[in-house]
């Protein structure tokens, strides 16, 4: 695959995104600035747009880098405990920081994502049995624990319901005013794409690392801390978007192999396409109705992750 | 020249490598022999700062390893260890380019990729440097390994048994390459041998480890007798005269 099909695809697939909906708008009604059509199209339907390209883009690169660096093609944002981690962050900040703003639970969450996430990699280099299917589910369970104990602090606290407005997750919500956090995950997604190939030698583990003069720990911790900048931003605005950062990063891997700096920008318009595609089918299907997209992408995620799984044993073995 | 100080390291209780001094010649080929568990690749990794010595020090021209920067000592030594798992789909030029990491970080100038030619020619991988790692072979892989060691052209080349998985043929090609970097480019490497008859063709000097101790460190001729052998193995080994070379027929014979 040619990067420029996956830009061509991401195009097509965004101009297609931008003209379905509920309310029939034609590019000739932008021509009139001050329609309310125009108005419609610039509050919501370009911001949905930008929220599934920088969610899509941004969960494909989390797992690339997580992926790269515990060295293991089964890890993901998703299937790692990193998103309950960061709705653990913001129960905790909800309950026993009532006065916090904002921008302090953001921070709060990812602070919790990081914890959470090297918790997993710590957890990940002492086990010895590291299957394809094993480490999945490890993280998995993993991250079940970590939600279940923010269930049972919102419970306790009784602020169940405002924790699920937090992570209602969805692109109907996403209105100008109301997704602009993801834009952090930019800066982060070029700063990946800078250390590239730094990622790339810490992949080759510690002791090529080393030999190759890395300081191994301070690439491992920067990635880390991008992946939980990228998914803490998506979570808050988006919601989970499961599979996505396991099956892309996987794809580009099988065509283009592992060097970062080749696979980051195949990464990220796959990531973009792959979501675009999945929101258009979720408007289409009960139109003029959606079907969240965080279950289209589930059930598309988990259709090629199994394929994935069948036919790419021999490839994922090491 | 590296100097290694009274060395030694235990894992829990366990001394694997007990009070080890030695000094390697530069710009000659070193072999360490011994048994399994002799310590061989314990002493390497320490030498190449992949492990912490517990106590003891190794001097790279006189100046202490430990405090050396990352960087600039992957420009000066170089480390292959014993068994490489890398899954990482790299193609095999890929890989040797990282070798030039430590110089260029990446983006690779024309000196660059013209040592990566080179070292890519020494090991004849020409006809598959776009095949990724994972579609070769074990020893292609081996040979794809010692090829980026080479592009990183440093002046210590430490290999841990890198004839593991290689046939006859390329076994002697990689031998007199490394025998061909000493001899004309200067070089120093230190290399873990169990083929005996491999360290005594091609080495200047052999060190011989025992239970973490070193026995034996001298001229290759001084060890390959039958009497210095016995000492390392706890075995009887013939060593025959051909052309030139002290062949040691240890096939079938008792201890
Ligand atoms: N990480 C480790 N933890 C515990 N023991 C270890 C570790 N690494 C090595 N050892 C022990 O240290 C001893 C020396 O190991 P080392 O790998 O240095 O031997 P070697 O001389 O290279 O042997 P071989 O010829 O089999 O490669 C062995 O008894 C081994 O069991
Ligand atoms: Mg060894």
């Amino acid at each position: 695959m040619r990067l420029w099909m996956l830009v061509a695809a991401t195009i097509v697939l965004s101009f297609i995104s931008l003209f379905i909906g509920a309310i029939d708008i034609k590019p000739s009604d932008l021509l009139d600035w001050d329609s309310d059509k125009t108005q419609i199209f610039l509050m919501s339907r370009v911001p949905r747009l930008m929220a599934i390209i920088l969610a899509g883009a941004g969960m494909g690169i989390s797992g690339l880098i997580m992926q790269s660096l515990s060295r293991n093609k089964f890890v993901s944002p998703t299937t790692s405990g990193t998103l309950d981690a960061a709705k653990l962050g913001i129960v905790v900040s909800m309950v026993f920081f009532t006065s916090v703003g904002y921008m302090e639970k953001i921070l709060f969450s990812f602070t919790f994502a990081l914890i959470g996430m090297m918790i997993f990699m710590r957890l990940l280099e002492s086990i010895k049995f590291k299957d394809v299917i094993f480490v999945p589910l490890i993280g998995i369970m993993y991250g079940n624990i970590i939600g279940a104990i923010s269930t049972f602090i919102a419970y306790e606290a009784d602020v169940l319901q405002s924790v699920d407005t937090f992570f209602l997750g969805s692109f109907t919500l996403v209105v100008s005013g109301r997704y602009e956090l993801l834009y952090v995950a930019v800066p982060a997604i070029i700063l990946a794409y800078l250390y590239a190939n730094k990622f790339t030698v810490a992949g080759m583990g510690e002791d090529f690392a080393k030999n190759l003069g890395l300081s191994y720990r301070t690439v491992l911790n920067l990635g880390l801390v991008l992946v939980a900048i990228i998914s803490t931003t998506v979570v808050l605005t988006v919601g989970i978007i499961p599979f996505l950062g396991l099956i892309v990063p996987n794809i580009v891997s099988l065509y283009m192999g592992d060097n970062l700096r080749k696979t980051i920008p195949h990464t990220i318009f796959l990531g973009a396409a792959f979501l675009l595609m999945c929101d258009i089918l979720s408007r289409l299907i009960v139109y003029p109705f959606e079907i969240p997209v965080n279950t289209t992408v589930a059930v598309i995620g988990s259709a090629i992750f199994l394929v994935m799984l069948f036919r790419g044993k021999a490839y994922a073995k090491k | 020249m590296i100097e290694i100080k009274g060395l030694s390291k235990s894992f829990g209780k366990k001394p694997v490598v007990e009070n080890v001094s030695l000094t390697i010649q530069p710009k000659a080929i070193t072999s360490f022999i011994g048994p399994n568990g002799a310590g061989k690749s314990t002493l390497l990794s320490m030498v190449s700062r992949l492990l912490d010595s517990d106590t003891g020090e190794v001097f790279l021209d006189q100046s202490d390893v430990k405090k050396m920067k990352s960087n600039e000592f992957a420009k000066r030594v170089a480390i292959l260890r014993q068994s490489n798992h890398l899954n990482v789909r790299l193609t095999v030029r890929e890989l040797v380019a990282f070798g030039r990491y430590p110089y260029s970080k990446g983006r690779l100038t024309p000196e660059d990729e013209e040592h990566i030619d080179r070292a890519i020619e020494y090991m004849t991988l020409g006809d598959m440097e776009q095949k990724f790692l994972d579609e070769l072979s074990g020893g292609q892989k081996q040979r794809a390994f010692i090829s980026m060691v080479i592009a990183q052209d440093t002046e210590y080349i430490l290999l841990d048994e890198p004839l593991n998985n290689l046939d006859m043929k390329h076994s002697v090609q990689i031998m007199k390459i490394l025998r061909k970097l000493v001899d004309e480019l200067g070089k120093t490497v230190v290399i873990v041998l169990h083929d005996i008859n491999f360290a005594s063709v091609y080495s200047d000097r052999i060190v011989a480890l025992k239970d973490g101790r070193l026995v034996k460190d001298g001229p290759t001729n001084d060890i390959i007798n039958s009497e210095a052998l016995r000492e390392v193995y706890d075995m009887h080994i013939p060593v025959q005269e051909q052309d030139g070379c002290r062949i040691c027929v240890y096939f079938n014979s008792h201890s």
